[in-house]
């Protein structure tokens, strides 16, 4: 870390506002960030805390319906607030680039990726149109892309999100700018794929010297790449220190909290006994999409007892959701047979008796976009109590509110409302109860803490343990996240490819030794300790040698 | 590139099933008209036995269906048919009034097109400045008001007040494609004021649509100025859009004439409808109006196809 007297960056009481319902309300209330040359600063808080919004500030740019309120941001001498369009337009791509969360919505659909690339290197003069292509190659090349002469000549589309990640990240570097802001650039990749994207942007970030702001919402990735970390909060900074201390010895409550988050697990269950009649049972079922060779679930057995979960985890395109379609009989399967209290299921829902469709019901991944918009939580939750159980009037009133108590909501407070009247974690309970309200046997939660942050994540885990004691509920708990299995699982099916490569109990499948994915898979997962990155990447070298 | 063959055949296919089924309704809605054809050639003082010989001649006493299928197998095959009253070939009537109609229609076309993409992406690039504000009143003003009105507006503007233009737009058939402009001018105004409205406010709309998109935020981020940001890096991803509006904008250049024709007196396809509407000639009304439909038929045809092209994802597979 060559550490110059001047920072390259430097923002100083940085107020930005946003315009909600005709206010502007502060998002950003008064942060100090400093940037040596060749440094990596970790961004690191909840939704909403600002990271976004900061790390755009440090380009000069704010979205549209927000504005820069107050404090300055110094980038090499030259103040972005007060600077012309002309001035900062001409640093960005040349002296600052961005790389976005979802490479896969922030490449242009129209182009071809070394079309992308080579824009601003050719416009802003730097390298003739053929130079910026063979840099662009090579640049591939050094981040690990497969066919790097080829790749570039093809459209996003053709790409898949973990290479798009990494052609973001050479096109970041395509006029080698002295800082980089990556803006969450893994959370929306499998943990297997991120391990790569990781390391690949640490190698380039190395070589090149470059600054960057690493903005995440992991703190185990953050560990990984940063030098120093910032934690923020609802647009403030709650402490400021390098990698270590930050890690080992955090001194703010807020910190520690996020730092302790996995704390949950639930409480072991006693064994399946023998000759136990599953809830419903999944026998060799093999499903195919129209019009496609593969089967996209291939001799699929799950069985799910009342009372118990089980987790299914894998990657996308595993068949994680596409063995909940199948069971919830959207996706007939072609051979096999579905179960229900061991009595056989139709394949399609709808032949499905009233009765069979209640006894399986799901909870969404979005709540965000699964509930209503304009329906009040009283008929959202009212609605399947009324379809399938049949209540009326009072009784259905006084259910609504026993279920609204059960999931922590005061009823008077929350009944008569709307869903945007709801925080995040409140959306996705309303979620939990909808899918109560229709007194099932198996639910099945479709990635349900994913899109929450931690501390919310782990009080709808607690709050789905309890309701399974409670009601004796079957959980299918399909997820991606290794973290989240560990604490609620009682038995584990990891999925790839349609097939199902390992079942058993949590204990087994965690414990050495591994079945070669699944130890692929929970080595991949990042861990907090900043040498993480190092290790597993060292390791995986030592075994292919 | 057999996928892009196997989507054009779909496409064509459906095409001719629309045209099949609007052959139907504009046949079926014929029969319904009132009105006696052979009275109306024979007048009130014809006998019964003269009426039913002209019938028989006519292939009226034929039943429905078999007019239908003859009239419908002889269209797809290019036989027109012959006007029930002059007895002239359909084909013959329809040929200078058609050709009238799209020289019309594609002049309107050739200004009104580029003028509604300019001022949709003027309108995106200035959006909520005066400027923008200013285009759309005008543009909707003008789609606001009946085509006739727009039609004498103009009429009065240019032919009476300044004498720039004539009033109506009569052409001999030898006349040169100089005079036909000249001639035509007005007509071919009032449809651009008509139709520039909606393709320029759907461009506009099409572009700020996706100015929320990352991709875009990406562009700015990437250092691109306003300009090249809408032009370069959204126009192309609003090509689909665009261009379905354009399609059935052109469509109603062509069949929505028929006002306007009879404004300026203009020797086209709409002339020729009601005029025959008027006389009861019923072979050449329905011919005429299954040409429209094949016209529109043919434009959303193109519009799809067009969107399919724009579209790498259908254009090149994974």
């Amino acid at each position: 870390m060559t550490q110059d007297t001047t920072p390259l960056l430097m923002m100083q009481n940085l107020q930005i506002e946003g315009l909600s319902e005709d206010r502007w309300t502060p998002i950003v209330k008064g942060v100090d960030v400093t940037l040596g040359k060749g440094e990596v600063l970790g961004l690191i808080g909840e939704s909403g805390a600002g990271k976004s919004t900061i790390g755009l500030g440090a380009m000069g740019y704010v979205r549209d319906g927000c504005r820069f309120s107050g404090g300055t941001v110094h980038f090499d001498g030259i103040e972005l607030t007060t600077a012309d369009r002309e001035t900062r337009r001409n640093l960005r791509s040349t002296r600052i680039a961005y790389v976005a969360q979802s490479a896969a919505a922030s490449f242009n659909p129209a182009f071809k990726l070394i079309d992308q690339h080579t824009e601003f290197p050719v416009r802003r003069g730097l390298m003739s149109r053929k130079e910026a292509r063979q840099d662009a190659i090579s640049l591939y090349r050094q981040l690990q892309l497969p066919n790097p002469e080829e790749i570039g000549f093809r459209y996003p589309h053709q790409v898949s999100g973990g290479q798009l990640q990494r052609a973001m990240t050479a096109m970041a570097m395509a006029c080698r700018p002295d800082l980089i802001i990556f803006d969450e650039p893994t959370t929306a990749l499998d943990v297997t794929t991120q391990i790569e994207v990781l390391s690949a942007i640490r190698e380039i970030v190395d070589q090149f010297g470059t600054s960057a702001i690493y903005i995440t919402h992991d703190l185990a990735v953050v560990a990984q790449m940063a030098d120093r970390i910032t934690v923020l909060r609802h647009g403030s900074e709650v402490e400021s220190a390098d990698t270590a201390s930050m890690l080992n010895a955090p001194q703010e409550d807020y910190t520690k909290s996020l730092w302790a988050v996995r704390s949950f697990t639930s409480a072991k269950k006693a064994a399946v006994s023998e000759g136990q009649t599953p809830v419903v049972s999944l026998k060799t079922i093999t499903a195919t999409y129209p019009g496609m060779g593969k089967p996209v679930l291939d001799d699929v057995s799950i069985d799910f007892h009342a009372g118990r979960t089980v987790a299914v985890v894998g990657e996308s395109g595993s068949g994680k959701s596409t063995t909940a379609r199948s069971l919830m009989g959207l996706l007939p399967p072609v051979s096999g047979g579905i179960e229900l209290g061991g009595a056989p299921l139709a394949p399609d829902f709808r032949k499905r008796s009233k009765a069979e469709l209640q006894s399986v019901q799901m909870i969404y991944q979005m709540a965000d976009t699964a509930l209503n918009p304009k329906q009040r939580i009283r008929d959202i939750i009212g609605r399947p109590m009324t379809y399938y159980r049949g209540l009326k009037g009072r009784q259905l009133t006084e259910e609504i509110r026993a279920l609204l108590h059960s999931i922590e909501l005061e009823p008077d407070q929350y009944i008569n409302r709307l869903p945007s009247e709801l925080s995040g974690g409140q959306k996705q309970r309303i979620g939990i109860a909808r899918t109560l309200a229709a007194a099932p046997k198996l639910v099945i939660c479709d990635e349900v803490t994913s899109a929450l942050d931690q501390l919310v994540a782990e009080g709808i885990l607690r709050l789905l343990d309890k309701l399974q004691r409670d009601h004796d509920l079957a959980y299918m708990f399909i997820t991606h996240d290794i973290s989240t299995v560990r604490a609620i699982a009682d038995e584990v099916v990891v999925m790839q490819q349609g097939q199902i490569v390992e079942q058993g109990p949590k204990d087994q499948i965690f414990a050495p030794p591994f079945a070669p994915y699944t130890g692929l898979l929970l080595s991949s997962v990042p861990e907090m300790d900043p040498t993480w990155l190092d290790r597993v990447l060292c390791d995986r070298e030592a075994k292919r040698a | 590139m057999q996928h892009l063959f196997r989507l054009f055949v779909q496409r064509l296919a459906l095409g001719l099933l629309t045209l099949f089924a609007v052959s139907l309704v504009i046949f079926l809605s014929i029969e319904l008209l009132p009105g006696d054809v052979a009275q109306q050639v024979l007048g009130q003082s014809a006998t019964p036995e003269n009426l039913a010989a002209f019938r028989r001649e006519l292939g009226l006493d034929q039943p429905a269906y078999t007019r239908y299928l003859s009239w419908f197998g002889g269209f797809l095959q290019g036989d027109l048919g012959h006007s029930l009253i002059s007895g002239l070939p359909i084909k013959e009537l329809i040929a200078e009034r058609m050709y009238n109609t799209f020289f019309l229609a594609g002049f309107a076309a050739l200004i009104a097109v580029p003028l509604a993409v300019v001022l949709g992406v003027v309108a995106a690039l200035y959006r909520d400045t005066t400027l923008d504000k200013t285009i759309n009143v005008v543009a909707l003003t003008a789609i606001s008001v009946p085509e006739f009105f727009v039609g004498y507006i103009l009429v009065w503007l240019f032919a009476v007040e300044l004498g720039l233009f004539p009033s109506i737009a009569n052409l001999s058939e030898d006349a040169s494609l100089g005079d036909r402009i000249y001639r035509t001018f007005l007509p071919a105004m009032t449809l651009t004021l008509i139709v520039t409205a909606h393709m320029m406010r759907m461009t506009r709309a099409s572009l700020i649509n996706l100015l929320a998109l990352p991709y875009l935020e990406m562009a700015r981020l990437k250092g691109a100025s306003q300009r090249r940001l809408i032009v370069i890096h959204a126009l192309p991803n609003a090509i689909a859009p665009i261009v379905t509006v354009i399609a059935i904008n052109l469509a109603y250049l062509i069949v929505g004439v028929v006002i306007v024709e009879v404004v300026f007196v203009y020797p086209g396809m709409g002339q020729l409808l009601v005029d025959s509407v008027a006389k009861r000639d019923f072979t050449v009304v329905q011919t005429a109006c299954l040409l429209f439909a094949a016209t529109y038929i043919l434009f959303n045809l193109a519009s799809d196809l067009i969107s399919i092209a724009s579209n790498p994802r259908l254009l090149h597979r994974k």
